[in-house]
């Protein structure tokens, strides 16, 4: 069975094109990443997807409902965690998931007993009589990811559920997301982190300025993408111009004196590229060692590097 | 639409409680009529008590002869808060929220309204107590008391809805503080602090003809037995356009787009 599925959804603001045909199919149960950098169009994709915007052209349905025909049963089937916070900050956390428990019609006894549950669940039992405006970043996420769940939704939409959070914070979203999983949900979740998308997603596709440019497994895509760089820091132009000459398959990087080597990091190839470098005399100021990261997912699929904020 | 009853009133308690988690704008709303009123018959009353004339002609008369309008001004300061406090809203994240929920939308709505309209019936009330405190005396009986509160309740109702467009529309929370104002100088191009025929000739055809004129005609009438006429009845006409016109705009402007 099919939870979303999407063609050709194409949208733009203005003259600003941000969506050039998008297609996307999820099954039932899985958790599927749209992987892709700032203004990529992940967000708009998932506001077309849960009904708060139209799209210009194509076609998408979610939980077996037309979007554009059918929003309002759309709406009962899921659940959106965007990645502004959208909780009531005047109410105190279990205010705001009793004014969600309302909303979804729960009833009075089986409102509170959900409340209660999420509550525990996720952590927010002591601060529930505080006012959300005091929590912190990620308490917050949690209270909002908690009010999402509130209507018990089959399909839900995690845009950058982790965006802005600190490591640990990062952690028990993740761990939270993975609980959701085990629940049989389906989940449809947007990041800028190749490693969120790897630790959590059954499936991935990459979005580039408004296309997708691949999609597959974890493991399928990290075939196509070479296993991380060294980045070669320089002082004087003229090294880096000398190890631009004597290094293979280097790039710059950038405006910096810096230069980018494809190295899989085993000591062996360390070894023969700092060889090659002092066999020539190149100076070399600093070296770091870079695993594979949204950049080389880019600079593999699409041919050119991306600017990103990285984790 | 099942839930259209249940999900606005969800919406009320939670307006209801953002009130009391923020009251401070709410005094200050409370504050403005109030000081309007002391300003209007301690500071200038003797003077312009003279000026309308009547049986005695003074601050007294002044007080009774400005009342209505105060009350006016109460409504028209309490609804700056529902414009602002709706523009607030819009720009946090749970409005989106709802907007990918299976709720009534208009539920959003009505809650922000139900909530200012009981906030303004409050207000009013409130001010109410303060004229009488010193010293407004009505004529009126139960009915006409009946007829004032219908009255003021319609005008609230009519000018919330039309300040929950003004919210709407607005782009920014600074914004939307300012484009109720007006609305609250209105009361002064019109019947509200002196009577229109000492105005010059342009500026007295529109206070005769703006929609609160009527309303203050019979507001006055109700309360202090001057003649009414046809007002209550265009008072009633305009309360109904700008509460529909208020309703329609606002529908529009929340089933637009979500440009965050």
């Amino acid at each position: 069975m099919t939870a979303i599925k999407a063609a050709g959804l194409r949208r733009s603001y203005g003259d600003h094109v941000v969506l050039k045909g998008v297609d996307l199919n999820v099954p039932r149960g899985t958790v599927f990443s749209l992987l892709g950098a700032n203004g990529a169009g992940k967000t708009t994709t998932v506001k077309i997807l849960s009904t708060l915007i139209g799209a210009d052209g194509g076609s998408a349905s979610v939980a077996g409902h037309d979007v554009a025909s059918d929003p309002v049963a759309v709406r009962a089937a899921i659940g959106v965690t965007g990645q502004f916070s959208a909780v009531d900050n005047l109410l105190t956390g279990r205010e705001n998931l009793k004014l969600m428990a309302d909303l979804n019609h729960l009833g009075r006894t089986d409102g509170k007993r959900k409340v209660e549950q999420l509550l525990e669940q996720f952590d927010i039992a002591d601060a529930a009589d505080k006012p959300a405006a005091s929590y912190s970043g990620g308490m917050r996420r949690r209270l909002d990811l908690a009010m999402t769940l509130v209507g018990s939704p089959q399909v839900i939409f995690l845009d950058e559920p982790t965006t802005g959070l600190d490591p640990r914070s990062r952690r028990a979203m993740w761990d939270i997301v993975r609980r959701l999983v085990a629940s049989g949900v389906t989940i449809f979740l947007t990041t800028q982190y190749l490693d969120e998308a790897d630790e959590l997603a059954d499936r991935i596709a990459v979005l580039d300025h408004g296309k997708i440019v691949a999609e597959g497994t974890a493991d399928e895509l990290k075939r196509r993408i070479p296993g991380g760089h060294v980045l070669l820091q320089f002082s004087d132009p003229r090294d880096l111009e000398a190890a631009t000459r004597v290094v293979r398959n280097a790039s710059r990087d950038g405006e910096a004196l810096a230069l980018r080597v494809p190295n899989d990091g085993s000591v062996g190839a360390l070894k023969a590229l700092l060889d090659r470098l002092d066999e020539h005399s190149v100076l070399v100021d600093s070296l770091s060692m870079h695993t594979p990261d949204l950049d080389d997912v880019f600079l593999a699929l699409t041919g050119k590097p991306e600017t990103v904020a990285h984790p | 639409m099942t839930h259209a009853l249940s999900d606005s009133a969800t919406m009320v308690r939670r307006n209801l409680k953002r009130m009391i988690r923020y009251p401070s704008m709410t005094f200050q709303l409370l504050l403005m009529p109030v000081i309007f009123l002391l300003l209007f018959v301690y500071v200038l009353g003797g003077t312009l008590g003279a000026g309308i004339g009547g049986p005695s002609g003074g601050r007294a008369e002044y007080l009774n002869y400005v009342t209505p309008t105060i009350i006016l001004i109460a409504i028209t300061a309490a609804v700056q808060g529902t414009t602002i406090s709706i523009a607030l809203d819009m720009t946090e994240g749970i409005v989106d929220r709802f907007r990918t929920m299976a709720i009534a939308r208009v539920s959003v709505l009505t809650g922000h309204v139900v909530g200012s309209l009981i906030q303004t019936v409050l207000a009013m009330a409130f001010v109410f107590g303060v004229a009488v405190l010193i010293g407004f005396r009505s004529q009126a009986g139960v009915v006409e008391w009946l007829a004032v509160a219908g009255l003021l309740v319609a005008m609230a109702f009519a000018l919330i809805w039309l300040s929950a467009a003004f919210g709407l529309v607005s782009k920014t929370v600074e914004g939307s503080s300012n484009i109720g104002l007006p609305l609250m100088l209105l009361p002064f191009f019109g019947n509200g602090f002196v009577p229109t025929d000492s105005m010059p000739t342009v500026l007295r055809w529109f206070a005769e003809y703006q929609p609160f004129t009527p309303f203050i005609d019979a507001l006055r009438g109700l309360l202090m037995g001057t003649p009414i006429g046809n007002s209550g009845y265009i008072a009633l006409g305009w309360c109904a356009v700008i509460g529909f016109g208020g309703y329609l705009w606002s529908k529009k402007l929340f089933n637009r787009e979500s440009t965050r």
